[in-house]
């Protein structure tokens, strides 16, 4: 009932604007639609002019309003992503300066030169001066523009530093898993066609590869203050990205195409609930390419703290190796530690096509 | 149809009064269904898009009530929608279905079919003195081509897995993968199949539109005495001659990735816990093969929005269109450029960052024709006498969005910031304004300005003036603000942001822009009523020169005939753009050079 009045109301809405409109076209006849045209002519250019003021304030207002929930006034949480915020408020410098002045021209021009009587437009086909003057100019500005934008892109998108914390990063729908190398620093191979989920070897790891007995697999992802960090990105299924707003950086994951990128944290967790005031803040990875019905909820959680406290976080990791298959682990058979010693056999039960 | 036949029939339609559809062989069928008259295939190409606006534009709507409010529930909805909205809320694999086949429907069956099929077909004849398209017989199949892929993109609403959900740039493997997503089932299939089509038609259309300008102007239409709407027009349809047919191979390979078990797209890929067996594809291949064409698709929607606003720009200034060949000239190096910076929607697939420093330095380059034009219609404006007729304030209107959506494609344009806020709404704000509302205005701009010529009948102006205002007051209100989300990384496509730390506090603006969506979807409601009211009850038109334009179609009849001309076609003797001339207001294209007069 509630929604048939609501209904009602809106063709009732409908109806007396269409009517009010029809009735407004009968008087113009009236007036004669010379006269009439000229009064709209006056009111159209009067909304002109104060369209052009009030959105003007308006645009001014909304940033008043949210420029501070952007991440901006905060400042980039890794040292890259400094780059990038530099960036923008030079690029917000500039186009800032044509929005305002086409803006006003358009709405000004359009209102000083509205139709007078008697008046004659100016002949005005062209002016070669003039043109020049606004080819070359943005052209100019540009030029400076793709300049810094380059000098930055080709130092980001460049090799990691040597002493960077690796980390892997996998994402699946609609979670992402992360694997560290442990202590040898090298992450052991994979393959997509190992991968077995009764086994539970979800990341299609090789487990003959050695290399790959001391690789930790975790959900959250730690990782020390101050440090460059590189991220190598996979995907399982279809394509996700890692969006890391609160370090300016997004790469895609791909399947089948692992890609990578870097950055130094700058804050810790704890750091960053002070800076933005923020006691529930956390790092957040968003997915940012969609990928299925549960894309919005991909969501993964980056845990950024003093190295020491990474550390014993790592240390308290037990390697996945040694989770899929307990009876390698030395803890619990009191085996010799030498990697070396562990063979592979008894993996190939798990491993499907074996 | 030899040109002594199509007279023929000109001269008798002349002379035949509003009524007369019986006469001679003309049926209704020929006349108003299988027409091969080029402004009888536009109104066609007009009514379907509009239909589709609107069905678009609901789907907009009914999921930005899920953004304005993800926890409130809609029993409507449910009775619409069935077991999509159970319990009165939209479910997730239907948001992104209305999410989907709101960019799909937009993009391609509004602005692009209802945007260049209309006015190409209406305007070109009509503009450069021709009787009808070179081929009228294709032109026809490009309507029934686009009506084919409507009624096929239509069914895909129906079926029960719901239609393509994967984003309306459809990437694989996700796209390709009935395990991945329930829209990736038997919805995909009759996307790519109603895309075919869909291109079928647009290729048609081009080739008609490309053939009939260079072969069949009038007598004394040089190139460069041809209105800047013919121009607009042409480089669109050359964009989309050699682009579409890009995506037509890739959209088949997909369907072969899909279908037949190919890998051109997949390689090592673990779906649902099935270990799939294709190597050796990419799936990065299909977003080159996508953009190729979805670059210049951005043009092909934009230049004729900005062709037609050059137009009435000029004719409401009652000034020429300042700098003629400049404006021809950046057209030219837009329509270049277009096809050389299409990976600029590719900088985080992990691109060569090599490559990616290319597409920024080409990407940026568009800003210099894009300002050339903008600063170009200010100076149109500038001493003007300006008539601010619907059509006007609607081509002032999209000037404004055009610097405001154009202004912020620099930033994403450059790698280094795109990083930052690719996929975030700062994109959505961005395109929305530049290539959705600004395109909207210069559709709505030459729908107000040639519905006289079209319907012989004006629209109603009140309402007129309530759509401008009311839209382009609601279309910054709804578009601005998402800049800001763009800034904080709010990532786009997604159903709720709830859960996000990151993100939460925007939802109040998430509803603030949700309620503004609403009422500007009305107010297209009410621009629709009038349209079709004002068809059979509009104030009639009743002299030959409405807006005492210069260009040729309003030398034709009122409600010209099919042939448009009863008599000779005129013959042209000057640009189209002698306003205010030698002390006179107007110059229309067909009249001589007088001995005295001045050179421009």
């Amino acid at each position: 009932m509630k929604d048939l009045f609501v209904v009602a109301i809106v063709v009732m809405i409908f109806i007396i604007i269409f009517q009010i409109a029809k009735a407004s076209e009968y008087v113009s006849v009236l007036k004669g639609e010379e006269k009439s045209r000229k009064q709209n002519n006056k009111i159209n250019g009067f909304l002109l002019i104060c369209f052009l003021v009030l959105g003007l304030i308006g645009a001014w207002y909304c940033n008043e309003l949210y420029f501070g929930k952007t991440l901006f006034p905060q400042g980039s949480a890794s040292v890259e992503g400094e780059k990038i915020d530099l960036m923008l408020y030079i690029t917000f410098g500039v186009t800032g300066v044509v929005f305002i002045i086409t803006q006003i021209l358009l709405f000004w021009f359009a209102f000083k030169y509205q139709e007078k009587e008697g008046k004659k437009a100016f002949y005005f086909p062209h002016n070669t001066k003039l043109e020049l003057l606004w080819t070359t100019v943005p052209a100019i500005f540009l030029t400076v523009l793709v300049v810094f934008g380059l000098k930055y892109w080709f130092k980001m998108t460049g090799d990691a530093p040597k002493n960077a914390v690796v980390v892997e990063i996998t994402g699946h729908q609609f979670a992402w898993d992360m694997r560290y190398p442990g202590k040898d620093g090298k992450l052991g191979k994979k393959s997509y066609k190992l991968y077995n989920q009764p086994s539970g070897n979800t990341l299609a790891v090789d487990f003959e590869d050695p290399e790959s007995w001391d690789d930790l697999h975790t959900t959250d992802m730690h990782l020390p203050v101050g440090k460059p960090v590189k991220l190598v990105i996979n995907a399982m299924d279809v394509i996700h990205d890692v969006g890391l707003n609160h370090f300016r950086m997004k790469m895609d994951a791909v399947p089948g195409i692992p890609t990578t990128m870097w950055f130094t944290p700058k804050y810790t967790t704890e750091e960053m609930k002070v800076r933005t005031g923020n006691p529930n803040f956390v790092y957040e990875i968003s997915c940012d390419q969609m990928c299925g019905k549960g894309h919005f909820s991909m969501r993964g959680v980056i845990i950024v703290e003093s190295e020491a406290d990474y550390n014993k976080w790592l240390a308290s990791q037990k390697p996945e190796y040694f989770t899929l298959f307990p009876n390698k682990d030395p803890e619990k058979q009191n085996q010799a530690t030498d990697s070396a010693s562990i063979t592979a056999k008894p993996i190939a039960q798990v491993m499907p096509g074996n | 149809m030899s040109t002594m036949s199509l007279q023929e029939t000109a001269h008798h339609e002349g002379h035949a009064d509003a009524h007369g559809e019986h006469h001679h062989h003309e049926t209704f069928i020929t006349k108003y269904v299988f027409s091969q008259d080029h402004k009888t295939i536009a109104k066609q190409f007009l009514v379907t898009g509009i239909i589709w606006a609107i069905i678009g534009g609901l789907f907009s709507v009914i999921f930005r009530l899920q953004l304005g409010d993800p926890n409130a529930t809609y029993p409507w909805l449910e009775d619409l929608l069935g077991h999509w909205a159970k319990g009165g809320k939209l479910q997730p694999e239907f948001y992104y279905a209305l999410v989907t086949m709101h960019g799909t429907i937009l993009v391609f069956f509004v602005l692009t079919a209802g945007l260049s099929g209309t006015f190409a077909n209406f305007l070109i004849p009509l503009q450069i003195g021709a009787r009808d398209m070179a081929s009228p017989m294709l032109n026809m199949l490009s309507y029934w081509f686009f009506f084919l892929a409507s009624v096929i993109m239509m069914s895909s609403l129906f079926v029960q897995t719901g239609p393509a959900s994967g984003g309306w740039t459809i990437y694989p493997p996700l796209s390709a993968l009935g395990e991945a997503s329930s829209g990736s089932k038997i919805g995909m299939d009759l996307w790519l199949v109603s895309m075919a089509m869909f291109i079928v038609s647009s290729l048609l259309g081009g080739l008609n539109y490309i053939t009939t300008i260079l072969n069949m102007r009038t007598k004394g239409m040089s190139m460069t005495r041809m209105p800047l709407t013919i121009w607009s027009l042409f480089f669109t349809a050359v964009l989309g001659v050699l682009s579409f047919p890009v995506l037509l191979s890739g959209a088949i390979l997909l369907l072969f990735d899909r279908n037949l078990g190919t890998s051109f797209y997949l390689s090592d890929i673990v779906v649902a816990g099935k270990i799939l067996p294709n190597e050796g594809g990419s799936a990065i291949l299909f977003q080159h093969l996508f953009w190729f064409l979805g670059h210049p698709e951005v043009y092909i929607i934009l230049l004729p929005a900005m062709g037609m606003s050059s137009e009435i720009l000029s004719v409401n200034s009652r000034k020429p269109i300042f700098g003629y060949m400049a404006m021809v000239g950046s057209l030219f190096a837009i329509t270049i450029l277009a096809f050389l910076v299409w990976a600029h929607h590719m900088f985080v697939t992990g691109l060569n960052p090599f490559l990616g420093s290319v597409f920024v330095l080409l990407t940026l380059l568009i800003a210099v024709p894009s300002a050339i034009k903008v600063f170009n219609w200010l100076t149109t404006l500038w001493r003007g006498n300006i008539r601010f007729t619907p059509a006007m304030l609607f081509a002032i209107g999209f000037v404004s969005l055009f610097i405001s959506g154009g202004l912020t494609g620099i930033f994403l344009g450059n790698s280094a910031l795109d990083i930052h806020l690719h996929d975030t709404y700062f994109v959505i704000a961005h395109f929305h304004i530049v290539m959705g509302v600004a395109s909207f205005f210069g559709m709505f701009a030459g729908v107000y300005h040639w519905y006289p010529k079209m319907f012989g009948r004006y629209l109603n102006n009140t309402l007129a003036y309530i759509h401008f205002w009311i839209t382009i007051v609601g279309a910054y209100l709804i578009f601005w603000p998402m800049h800001y989300e763009g800034l904080a990384g709010m990532p786009r496509r997604y159903y709720d942001f709830s859960n996000w730390e990151s993100f939460k506090m925007f939802g109040g603006l998430n509803e603030f822009i949700s309620l503004v969506a609403l009422i500007v979807f009305a107010v297209q409601i009410l621009f629709v009523i009038n349209f079709f009211y004002s068809i059979w009850k509009g104030r009639k038109v009743t002299t030959q020169n409405p807006w005492e334009a210069n260009t040729l179609e309003w030398t034709a009849p009122i409600r010209p005939g099919h042939g448009n001309w009863p008599g000779e076609i005129p013959e042209v003797h000057r640009w189209p753009y002698d306003y205010a001339k030698d002390g006179k207001d107007f110059i229309p294209q067909d009249v001589p050079v007088g001995a005295d007069e001045s050179k421009h």
